[in-house]
């Protein structure tokens, strides 16, 4: 079965390729007189986003090396994809990450794997994706390189295609660098779909790893701390391990990504939607040293601390196991632990017994996350 | 993580929980002094590990929260004039002046930046030269030494576009402030770790002879406090009044003298206004006069028109200690810390901000 997607205002190749050739054959004594810009320099111009000559180089040189395949070199105004199921998954996401290259990982990377992690939080096999690129002029011709390769990278680790993108250039000012939109479609192949809305009382929560990781790297980036151990992103892929508890049959009531709002907000999400209380351990929740320390020296509490590759999976009891089990020997889920239960008590609120012994609500996070200063 | 782990061992909070019920034969009134304190009590749930006779009443020792409403509206209206670059502790920003808050002013346009030293400013200052830099200098006896340092800094780089905006306050005079309300509830202090580091805890002994009152000068992690409020238990048993340091892996009787003598050199002591519980004397720190020219409200002429706190909220009581965030009407409803009503919403410090993060469940469910 083949479907059409209309992805909107999207000028790739199409666009910038065969309607630029054709007005330059056309007018090819105006090119003589009037040399067109050097384009071969280190930075991005205004040029690159004329849609003429200078798109064209960029494209050919920057982006298609790496990420051409047969559907993008179709050079179509929509792409025309195959599926073969009945429902399908739709996400999008923007990502303004700054510094747009960090410890462990960069822009590039992390627009592929967000949306991934967003499609299989549902259940869905992760096919295609999207990117728009919003380049500000002066971008570092070579930093765009590595963050181009890294989406190829991801892609590849993911398995999921880049069908259609598109790239405009802004005046220096107007962003920061390079902004990344990327949107991904996914087939629904099983029945159970994953909810924010399905936990049950007696369900474990389980947490894929450690906490913290990529907003600490982004933090530690930006503010310059110099730590003994540079701390790097979580920023991966979690279909592998979504598939693979799918496959196996674990019930899996809730899937969630812990991204912005970090493991509260995600738990708190949880327990509004579903109408429950949930129960975790602080002890049982991951926080490897050098973000303890991190969080420590900024006055931030690793549970509000942003991830990019973990999840939070809540099951029946008597899957926990080999939940458990299956997470642990996928790829990013070594780490894997149950940190905690659902309860009817309390509906509606996270309750964390402390390390000392006490018990505490956590709380959703107000506003931005700002340093204590005493 | 060494340093953090042994403070934060599940065993001995319960030893010293279990210490604290077999010393305790009747009801005491504690406060913890600091904001940090009252942050660590919160998010380790202490309250649940301590007898019921034991009420923690949380004091005004977070510097975000008692910063008066007067030098709010000064910063908010420095801070959008177009010369200057306007740079604070992230916490500041959210305060809430008569008239909005520095969000307010950095969305509209106002170059606000959140620095993590006074440092940071002087840098800013020598790589913008055509710019007012200020820098909203609050805190206690712990950060006034590093303020007062970038301003010798300053004056030794001849920076003439630094400047401090200046709300310094002290803990003894507010202590005995709190004393002297005749509505006082407090029996025994948690003493102020980090302020004592600096200042030494000599200045404790005279406020435990005159009022009576045990102070024990205690850290920020579980087991400092817990051992606090056991030291201070005991002695309100005995009906002792005396300083004990229970932070003496950072405190010593006479502190850092070098810190000492550079706020001698630069600060003069003065009377200052709370937010919440109004002039205290001689309970600040201002620039000296040598320094005048550093002094941003010498320097910028700034309107100050009378002032209004919201007419609900009730954080002086709570400051006080007299009250708790549930006593208030508008706590989690008018008041969050997104739409904070008054200075203990403000700061993650506060004691209602604590409360509305880390509240224990029988006041919120």
């Amino acid at each position: 079965m083949l479907r059409t997607f209309d992805m909107g205002d999207w000028i790739w190749l199409s666009r910038t390729l065969g309607e630029e050739k054709a007005v330059n054959s056309q007018n090819k004594s105006f090119n003589i007189a009037c040399p067109a810009p050097t384009a071969d320099t280190g930075y991005i111009k205004l040029g690159h986003g004329s849609g003429g000559r200078m798109t064209e180089q960029l494209i050919e040189q920057a982006f298609l090396p790496a990420l051409s395949n047969k559907i993008l070199a179709e050079k179509e105004d929509a792409s025309v994809v195959p599926l073969t199921a009945d429902r399908l998954a739709f996400t999008t996401d923007s990502y303004v990450v700054s510094p747009i290259i960090f410890p462990g990982g960069d822009i590039g990377s992390l627009s592929v794997h967000g949306t991934v992690n967003d499609l299989c939080m549902r259940g869905a096999k992760p096919l295609y994706l999207s990117a728009a690129f919003i380049m500000e002029e002066g971008l570092c011709r070579a930093r765009l390189e590595t963050v181009v390769n890294s989406m190829r990278d991801a892609c590849v680790e993911s398995g999921i295609q880049l069908v259609t993108a598109d790239t405009k250039v802004v005046n220096k000012g107007c962003a920061d660098e390079l902004f990344i939109t990327t949107s991904g479609i996914g087939i629904i192949e099983r029945q159970f779909v994953p909810s924010v809305s399905s936990a049950e009382e007696g369900d474990v929560v389980i947490c894929s790893g450690d906490i913290g990781r990529h907003g600490m790297a982004i933090m530690a980036a930006r503010a310059g701390l110099d730590l003994e151990n540079t701390i790097e992103s979580d920023s991966a892929p979690l279909n592998i391990m979504v598939d693979r508890l799918a496959e196996i049959g674990v019930s899996l009531h809730v899937l969630r990504d812990v991204t912005r709002g970090g493991l509260a907000g995600v738990l708190n999400e949880i327990a509004q939607a579903s109408q429950v209380g949930i129960e975790i351990e602080e002890l049982q929740i991951g926080v490897v040293d050098q973000v303890r320390a991190a969080c420590e020296i900024l006055g931030l509490d690793p549970l509000y601390v942003a991830c990019e590759g973990r999840l939070v999976a809540i099951v029946k009891a008597v899957d926990e196991a080999i939940a458990l089990e299956i997470l642990r020997n996928s790829p990013h889920g070594q780490n894997a632990k149950t940190i905690g239960r659902v309860v009817a008590e309390h509906p509606e609120r996270v309750v964390m017994r402390s390390r000392v012994g006490g018990r505490r609500i956590v709380d959703k996070l107000s506003g931005e996350q700002l340093p204590r200063i005493c | 993580m060494r340093f953090v782990d042994e403070f934060r061992d599940e065993k001995q909070a319960l030893l010293l929980a279990d210490q604290i019920r077999k010393a305790t034969t009747q009801p005491w009134r504690i406060m913890e002094v600091c904001g940090g304190q009252t942050h660590t009590i919160m998010q380790y749930g202490l309250p649940d590990l301590l007898p019921n006779e034991i009420e923690l009443l949380h004091g005004p020792g977070c510097p975000v929260c008692v910063t008066g409403l007067e030098l709010i509206d000064k910063a908010i209206q420095i801070a959008s004039l177009r010369d200057v670059i306007f740079c604070s502790y992230g916490d500041m920003l959210r305060v809430p002046g008569s008239k909005g808050d520095l969000f307010d002013v950095k969305a509209a346009g106002g170059d606000v930046r959140i620095v993590y030293s006074p440092l940071d400013c002087l840098k800013i200052a020598r790589e913008n030269r055509g710019k007012r830099v200020v820098f909203l200098a609050i805190g206690f006896e712990t950060t006034a030494p590093a303020n007062a340092m970038a301003v010798k800094q300053a004056k030794k780089m001849k920076l003439d576009n630094f400047f401090l905006l200046c709300s310094h306050v002290t803990v003894p005079p507010v202590i005995s402030g709190l004393m002297e309300f005749p509505e006082t509830l407090v029996q025994g202090f948690l003493g102020p770790g980090h302020v004592c580091s600096v200042m030494g805890w000599t200045q404790y002994d005279e406020l435990c002879q005159k009022y009576k009152i045990p102070i024990v000068v205690t850290g920020f992690e579980p087991i400092d406090i817990l051992e606090g409020i056991l030291k201070v238990v005991r002695q309100l048993e005995a009906g002792e009044s005396r300083v004990e340091n229970q932070y003496s892996r950072a405190v010593t009787r006479d502190g850092n003298k070098e810190a000492q003598a550079i706020l001698d050199e630069v600060f003069d002591v003065c009377d200052q206004e709370w937010r919440g519980l109004g002039l205290i004397p001689k309970s600040g720190y201002k620039l000296k006069i040598d320094y005048a020219n550093y002094d941003a409200e010498i320097v910028f002429d700034t309107d100050s028109d009378s002032v209004c706190e919201s007419g609900v909220c009730i954080s002086g009581d709570i400051l006080k200690g007299i009250k708790k965030p549930k006593d208030c009407p508008a706590f989690g409803k008018q008041c969050t810390p997104e739409q904070p009503l008054g200075a203990t919403m403000v700061s993650s410090e506060g004691t209602c901000a604590a409360y509305f993060r880390y509240g224990r469940l029988d006041l919120v469910v």
